[in-house]
């Protein structure tokens, strides 16, 4: 157990492309952090950067006191769950937990311990003695993650490992890892694109953008404060209406605002609404209906009760502190 | 074809008949006139059923060989193309998959030129530099030795290749979980990228020995000393009677016993070979 510290952190690849730079991160130990963004922000880099995997050309990692900016991968106590599992095909599954044991020269004893207990706590015990391709994705899953756990690592880096799996599962999962972590208190880092998983794993996320950290904070925080209009549209589904403040010029207090946020939930109709929506298409989700528009050229969408009327034009009202005001050009939080 | 003519059918029995007889039919012929005398081949109308001779040559052969060709026993000869095929067909696979695995893992300096120099052997195989490599090999003192057979034949940019591209579709991340598992280079060799082409050094082997074995011109180059004749090259010796007629029906009984050990080996190999050539996912 150990908390992480990313300082500085910067990576140029050798054409002179930057992948990521000046992040700061300091984890606590123990907590569990998602990385988020779309792909190509960064964020996966910055992990195998964490991982020993990338090497590190500005700033640096520490884990621990200890600076890991040249310590092998292996030697920085951490592990790692690959998107594609990574299971070493030939191997059964107990020789895949016990490989990286063993070759740390682990007494024969502790490994079948550490073993049979990873097994217990991921239930892969009936799965032991097979081989990783008789296993479906989810069990595989879980042999990807007890071999991180053998370990009893200073840190978890995990790499989009819900990614390879169907939705159903990918929920059962998310909860599963949730539960995994509470109970080891293992810090964690962990990269996905999907910010719904982000939001439901993490005790902090951190937002990623072009290689640049656009928040970090609390999935609360970062739903109802986005420090920026990126953050705004990219967290909560469906994303934020981000209007452009020229397009409703009479809406209250929005003056000096570029561009106006306001969350699909937040919106309501109301006779004397000021904002005008002409619809163009309704979803229907069963539990809501999303309505999809326009107001003075702006795309816009509300979300309503599925018993809501609805009519070609709707007159949509907010309450002021719900809105949130950003600068045009830089894209940052102005109130 | 899914049309269901009979027609087709029978055509289709028909070509495949014919090739099979095309193929199988020499064999046969070699088979029969190796179990009769030299004279019963000689009369004039070729027997197309065995005859009651087959223990006689076969032992014979197997024993003695043909003193007249200065071939020794067949039993001889055929161990030593049995260490040829299998030094060349361990050496090749030994070789390009240590190197592959240096092209592929290792980012060491020259490393584009070590690539390209493996991929021009491509276009030297022996029969082109048979002439430096004699000198090479005589200027060792490797004739008459079973190195001297072998090793000139063991580079082999084919094999390389074969290996370089099983190991570049090995997933990237199986590299990375193995590195964060603390396995270095040679135990990532070792552990995980030999168990995982198991089957495509099976499909190469089974090529390859059937290369060395049918290997006939740098045997009859590099040895001239009888303890040393390899099957192959030995059966011309034997066909080549210098004063008489050559013993047919020997001969043919030393040809269908040098065909056993490759058809013993494709036999016995056949399920791997098939899937190391087939199989690609990791």
């Amino acid at each position: 157990m150990a908390s992480i510290t990313l300082a500085d952190l910067g990576k140029i690849y050798p054409g002179g492309a930057r992948a990521v730079g000046g992040v700061n991160i300091d984890i606590a130990d123990g907590e569990f952090i998602v990385l988020v963004g779309p792909s190509g922000c960064g964020k996966s880099t910055l992990l195998r950067m964490v991982a020993g995997l990338e090497s590190i050309t500005e700033g640096e990692v520490r884990i621990g006191d200890r600076v890991v900016n040249k310590v092998e991968p292996a030697d920085r106590d951490i592990a790692m769950v690959f998107q594609n599992y990574a299971l070493y095909p030939h191997m059964s599954v107990r020789q895949n937990l016990a490989y990286g044991l063993k070759n740390r020269g682990t007494p024969r004893a502790e490994i079948d311990r550490r073993v049979n207990e990873a097994a217990e706590i991921l239930q892969i015990g009936q799965f032991l003695d097979r081989k990783p391709r008789a296993l479906s994705g989810g069990q595989r899953q879980r042999v990807a993650m007890g071999r991180a756990i053998v370990r009893e690592p200073a840190a978890f880096l995990f790499d989009e490992p819900l990614s390879n799996l169907d939705a159903k599962l990918r929920v059962a999962m998310r909860l599963e890892i949730k539960e995994l972590q509470k109970r080891l208190r293992t810090t964690s880092l962990y990269v996905t694109h999907d910010q719904l998983e982000a939001m439901t794993l993490a005790d902090r996320l951190v937002v990623l953008n072009g290689g640049r950290v656009e928040q970090i904070g609390t999935p609360l925080e970062v739903y109802r404060r986005p420090a920026s209009a990126f953050v705004a549209g990219f967290i909560g589904s469906p994303a934020m209406n981000l209007l452009d403040a020229r397009a409703v010029p009479h809406l209250p207090g929005t003056g000096h605002a570029g561009t106006i946020g306001i969350r699909p939930e937040d919106l309501s109709v109301t006779a004397d609404g000021p904002i005008q929506m002409d619809v163009r298409a309704v979803e229907e989700l069963g539990a809501q209906r999303l309505v999809h528009g326009h107001t003075n050229g702006e795309a816009i969408t509300i979300a309503l009760p599925s018993d809501a009327q609805i009519t070609d034009r709707l007159h949509l009202g907010f309450d002021r502190a719900n809105l949130h005001l950003f600068n045009r050009e830089t894209g940052a939080r102005i109130g | 074809m899914i049309e269901n003519r009979p027609g087709l059918n029978l055509l289709a029995h028909l070509v495949l008949i014919a090739g099979v007889v095309i193929v199988a039919l020499p064999v046969w012929v070699a088979f029969v006139a190796s179990t009769h005398t030299a004279t019963d081949f000689m009369s004039g109308t070729v027997p197309m059923w065995p005859g009651p001779h087959l223990v006689e040559n076969y032992s014979r052969m197997l024993d003695a060989g043909v003193s007249t060709s200065g071939t020794p026993p067949v039993a001889r000869m055929m161990f030593n193309s049995l260490v040829m095929a299998l030094l060349i067909a361990c050496g090749k696979i030994a070789i390009s998959i240590t190197s592959a695995f240096a092209i592929v893992y290792f980012r060491f300096p020259l490393r584009g030129l070590a690539f390209w120099c493996i991929f021009i052997t491509l276009m030297l195989p022996v029969e082109v530099r048979i002439v430096p490599t004699f000198q090479v090999v005589a200027g060792l003192g490797l004739l008459n030795s079973y190195a001297g057979l072998s090793v000139p034949l063991i580079a082999s940019a084919t094999a390389t290749f074969l290996f370089r591209q099983v190991f570049l579709t090995m997933p990237d991340e199986l590299v990375e979980a193995a590195r964060i598992d603390g396995a270095g280079p040679m135990k990532f060799f070792r552990d995980i990228l030999l168990p995982l082409s198991r089957t495509n050094m099976a499909a190469l082997f089974v090529i390859l020995f059937i290369y060395g074995w049918n290997q006939y011109l740098w045997p009859l180059l590099v040895t001239t000393d009888a303890q040393y004749y390899t099957i192959v090259a030995g059966i011309k010796r034997m066909a080549d009677a210098v004063d008489g007629l050559p013993q047919w029906h020997l001969v043919m009984a030393t040809a269908v016993l040098a065909m056993l050990p490759p058809v013993a080996v494709v036999i016995g190999m056949q399920r791997l070979f098939v899937k190391g050539l087939v199989e690609t996912e990791k």
